[in-house]
């Protein structure tokens, strides 16, 4: 009693091949997105590199770029497979690598759901590694004469300037930093002096932030030196004033950003997923166990142009699920010594499970030996 | 004499009909591709107009959505004629369209050489707009609180910074102009009072510029006020300073800008102008190569096509008598009405 029998003739049998190539190509189209974008992640990640500290980060667009190049491979593979299904002498050449092709299938689904997820849970290590690069990025900004670290002041100044934001958690981090360059200080001057004397460390501190920070959409014009002095500005109130300086931190800002790109890459990953599972659970496992089922009775029947059967299980889920049972007691028990036939276990023991003889289960006539 | 006949057999037609086919349809992309470069154009424009005193001529844009759609309209048409060209029932629908098709075909191309034309020419109205309307825009940059210009510090600001540029010939505009404004003078003070009385027009002039003309490339925080004296700040000689401000003009960076975008868009439209005679070409043949088949009914026969009936010399001069006819026919015929006045 095989489980969904369906009969097949060599139109349908083509036709059924056609639409799993069909499949397949798609599915092949949906690898290289998942490839192209772990690639824009890895792309945008490496962009500002020179802003986030050493952090495990990368695993995420490696993953993606791997699952999308395998997805690329399996697939392809399978429309060659349904390319070739259609021609039986082909299809021989096939037949073995079907089930591992299959299994392959499904762990490679379970890939791409994990792939998915790991694009949610990289927040974490990305706040982290953003908190401590800005930090030392805002600390090296009047750095310009060092190699290595020539650029990072334009690389800090263009960040403020595109993300509309100021410092790592807000526009005091700069107070607590000298950010210009002692080669810019003229030292014989006493309020130089005075002021580098007024901290343990002997940093030039001021409530001065670069000119960066400035936002674009005040009304008046950019008040940078002394932010916090109200009395040094007309008119001006620095704890109403909203709109002089980006209020925003540039880690907030550059995690919102992140955030945003793996919210639509894993949301895309996922639909991907959904795709694939569809695709190998309705075709790949239905469609390619019927040609598989039916391509072999065709096979056995000698005649290829013929209708055959195709089914899912050959014999009913109870059956097959017992006869996979004892395949693996059989094994557990090759290790044991067999005592029902003093410990020999070449001794023939009569088999436990029906023979097969095909559809119609009518075993095969004896071939008369010849005298 | 036909013009540069060439003979077809059967197999030559369907090629011919095939390959003309596929370049109609690539016409059909490229008339896309100049309806969505006008239209990329026209926003380029309107993004930009405030600094061009919103005086901007929208000529060229416009014109290239027109010509776009045209080019779709006209090309798809091609393509759907040598799709049914080697079926004669379909084709005998489009015989009798042919001769106006091909003439406005002409007229189409004339329209593309205007367009190309324009492209090239219209750069010098934009340098001009340009040169008035950021002059404007550095004057009201200060007037923030004026309905209908407070946005115009922002788009300065923006525009000075994505064009990596200064003021309208360069940085020193800004001295020349009062960019802050009297709300946020201390009239009170004396140093503010000197500086607005120092000058005819009582307008509060420094050297300075605003925190948009600063050069995050530079190795030193960016200095804005007091540029051109030396002593104001440490290590600094103004005269040789070059990373420390923009140092171009933003007409500058904005003309070249817009003249690159202009100059390309009017080599296109010249390939395009190519593309189109090459398609006229290939199907005034085919038209040709259809109707001279002596046996209709049997398509193997071998046929001619040609581009012009006769040489170029007698064509031109039988449109020339035409046109004299044409232009007769309107005037009174002054030997027939003598006669009948007669009467």
């Amino acid at each position: 009693m095989a489980v969904l029998r369906l009969k097949f003739t060599k139109n349908e049998r083509d036709k059924l091949a056609q639409v799993l190539w069909i499949l397949n190509w798609i599915s092949v189209l949906t690898g290289i997105l998942l490839f192209s974008l772990g690639l824009f992640l890895k792309v945008e990640i490496n962009k500002r590199g020179e802003l986030m500290a050493e952090r495990d980060i990368q695993y995420v667009p490696n993953m993606l770029i791997a699952v999308g190049l395998i997805a690329c491979a399996i697939n392809f593979l399978g429309g060659k497979i349904c390319y070739d299904c259609v021609d039986t002498n082909k299809f021989l050449r096939w037949k073995l690598i079907m089930l591992p092709y299959i299994i392959c299938t499904f762990f490679f689904t379970f890939c791409v759901l994990v792939g998915a997820l790991m694009c949610y849970s990289m927040r974490g290590e990305l706040e982290e590694s953003l908190n401590l690069g800005l930090t030392e990025a805002i600390r090296f900004y009047k750095d310009t004469d060092t190699p290595g670290r020539c650029f990072l002041k334009r690389t800090v100044d263009m960040l403020q300037m595109e993300f509309h934001c100021c410092g790592n958690n807000g526009y005091k981090d700069w107070f607590q930093i000298q950010w210009i360059s002692n080669r810019y200080l003229d030292m014989s001057q006493k309020e130089v002096v005075d002021r580098l004397r007024s901290n343990v460390e002997g940093k030039y501190l001021m409530s001065g932030v670069p000119f960066s920070c400035c936002n674009l959409n005040s009304p008046r014009p950019c008040i940078q030196q002394h932010v916090t002095n109200n009395s040094a500005h007309f008119n001006y109130e620095h704890q109403t004033e909203a709109l002089n300086l980006w209020m925003r931190g540039c880690r907030e800002a550059l995690l919102e950003y992140y955030t945003h790109i793996m919210q639509s890459i894993g949301l895309t990953v996922l639909l991907t997923w959904l795709f694939e599972v569809m695709d190998a659970c309705l075709s790949v496992l239905t469609g390619v166990r019927y040609l598989q089922t039916s391509l072999e009775n065709v096979l056995r029947q000698g005649d290829l142009n013929s209708e055959s059967d195709g089914w899912l299980l050959e014999n009913s889920f109870m059956e097959t699920a017992r006869t996979n049972l004892n395949i693996i007691k059989c094994l557990g028990k090759g290790n044991q010594i067999d005592t029902a036939n003093n410990g020999d276990p070449n001794i023939n023991v009569p088999s436990t499970s029906k023979a097969h003889y095909g559809p119609d289960n009518v075993p095969l006539k004896e071939i008369p030996e010849a005298s | 004499m036909p013009f540069m006949p060439v003979k077809f057999n059967l197999q030559k037609r369907v090629k011919l009909a095939q390959g003309l086919w596929m370049i109609y349809w690539l016409s059909v992309i490229v008339g896309i591709l100049l309806f969505s470069l006008g239209i990329f154009f026209k926003i380029e424009l309107r993004k930009r107009s405030e600094m061009m005193d919103n005086n901007e001529s929208h000529l060229v844009p416009n014109l290239l959505i027109l010509v776009g759609l045209l080019a779709c309209g006209v090309n798809a048409f091609g393509g759907k004629v040598c799709h049914d060209s080697l079926d004669p029932i379909k084709f005998a629908k489009w015989k009798p369209m042919l001769k106006p098709f091909l003439l406005l075909c002409c007229g189409f191309n004339a329209l593309l050489l205007l367009t190309a034309l324009l492209c090239f020419l219209m750069q010098f109205a934009v340098y001009l707009t340009l040169a008035e309307g950021l002059k404007n825009s550095i004057k009201f940059y200060k007037d923030t609180d004026t309905p209908g210009r407070c946005f115009m510090k922002r788009t300065l600001d923006l525009t000075q910074i994505e064009f990596r540029c200064c003021g309208n010939n360069n940085f020193r505009d800004w001295f020349e102009v009062q960019w802050i404004s009297n709300r946020y003078l201390d009239m009170s003070n004396d140093l503010v009072k000197d500086r607005v009385l120092s000058n005819v027009e009582g307008k509060y002039l420094m050297d300075s510029v605003p925190f948009s003309c600063c050069n995050p490339g530079s190795p030193r925080p960016c200095i804005q006020h007091h540029l051109t004296n030396n002593s104001a700040h440490y290590d600094y000689d103004h005269r040789i300073e070059e990373l420390n401000i923009w140092t171009r003009g933003c007409r500058e960076a904005l003309f070249s800008y817009f003249s690159s975008m202009m100059t390309s868009i009017g080599v296109l439209i010249i390939a395009t102008i190519i593309l189109e005679s090459v398609d006229m070409a290939g199907l005034k043949y085919l038209t040709t190569a259809l109707e001279t088949m002596e046996d209709p009914e049997n398509p193997e026969c071998e046929s001619d096509g040609w581009l012009l009936e006769k040489g170029v010399k007698e064509t031109f001069g039988d449109l020339l008598a035409k046109l004299k006819t044409l232009g007769k026919t309107n005037q009174v015929v002054e030997g027939g009405d003598a006669p009948e006045a007669a009467n």
